[in-house]
């Protein structure tokens, strides 16, 4: 088990939340795939904190900040979804063209 | 050695086969609890890595407040196409797209990225000291961040002005 496993770990997972963020047209599960690549990020920060930087361990408290601001970032997409879907009934982001010209 | 490299690999399985779940379930409430599984697989990962602190707050937050606030949502957003949803006409793009990041970061890192061999614990006695002396500044930053979205949600949400 060396390093090289959880960075291919990440890159995979990572690929698997951009093909949802992509694919999907439901704001919410669009969400839940930027969900995955916060994770796919983080499974890389604490991995080169645990291989390469055990004095310091900056990757795992990167990780820590990235799990709260990522916290954060949801519970405000969500208010805003939540807003989206009384005014127009829909969370489908290609109906969502009011910003678009 | 063999040991938590098996491991590893049920963990890893469990984790990208929950991703998998949560990005071609048709259905709202099953692509949450996918990604409850994965999250739950991450935890384990970080367990491997010797960095516990971490996976008790994965299991704390994502486990437990994320997935719950999203079940919340999905409740509050009631869409017709609840277990059905569609997804966009640009799919095979985004496959392509995928595949193409994944090709990429998988052969420069098999070919030339960092290396690591030996794992080292992180003692959380230090990493509490290092949050609270030299992080301590963005630390409350983002104690900050947490309670002005906590006033944005809720300004956000509440029905004022509508009809």
């Amino acid at each position: 088990m060396t390093l090289l496993h959880f960075q291919l770990l990440s890159a995979a997972l990572f690929a698997i939340g951009m093909y949802g963020v992509l694919a999907r047209k439901n704001a919410v599960l669009i969400l839940l795939a930027i969900e995955l690549m916060l994770n796919a990020v983080n499974i890389n920060f604490i991995a080169y904190a645990a291989y390469r930087d055990p004095e310091r361990f900056l990757g795992q408290i990167i990780a820590l900040f990235v799990i709260a601001i990522a916290a954060a970032e949801l519970g405000l997409a969500l208010a805003i979804i939540l807003r989206l879907y009384r005014h127009r009934g829909s969370v489908n982001v290609d109906e969502i063209d009011l910003m678009k010209w | 050695m063999s040991l938590s490299l098996a491991l590893f690999a049920v963990l890893a399985a469990v984790c990208l086969g929950g991703g998998l779940g949560v990005v071609t379930s048709s259905n709202v409430a099953y692509a949450a609890l996918f990604l409850l599984v994965s999250l739950l697989a991450v935890a384990g990962v970080y367990v491997l890595l010797l960095a516990e602190f971490l996976a008790l707050v994965q299991v704390l937050i994502y486990g437990g407040a994320v997935i719950i606030v999203l079940l919340f949502a999905l409740m509050l957003t009631r869409i017709q196409e609840f277990d059905h949803v569609t997804d966009n006409p640009q799919k095979p793009l985004a496959v392509l797209a995928a595949a193409t990041l994944l090709g990429v970061l998988a052969v420069a890192l098999v070919r030339g990225g960092p290396r690591g061999n030996t794992l080292q614990n992180v003692d959380l006695e230090r990493l509490g000291t290092a949050l609270f002396s030299s992080w301590v500044i963005p630390f409350e930053i983002v104690g900050v961040l947490l309670l002005v979205v906590l006033l944005g949600v809720v300004i956000i949400t509440q029905a004022r002005g509508e009809r």
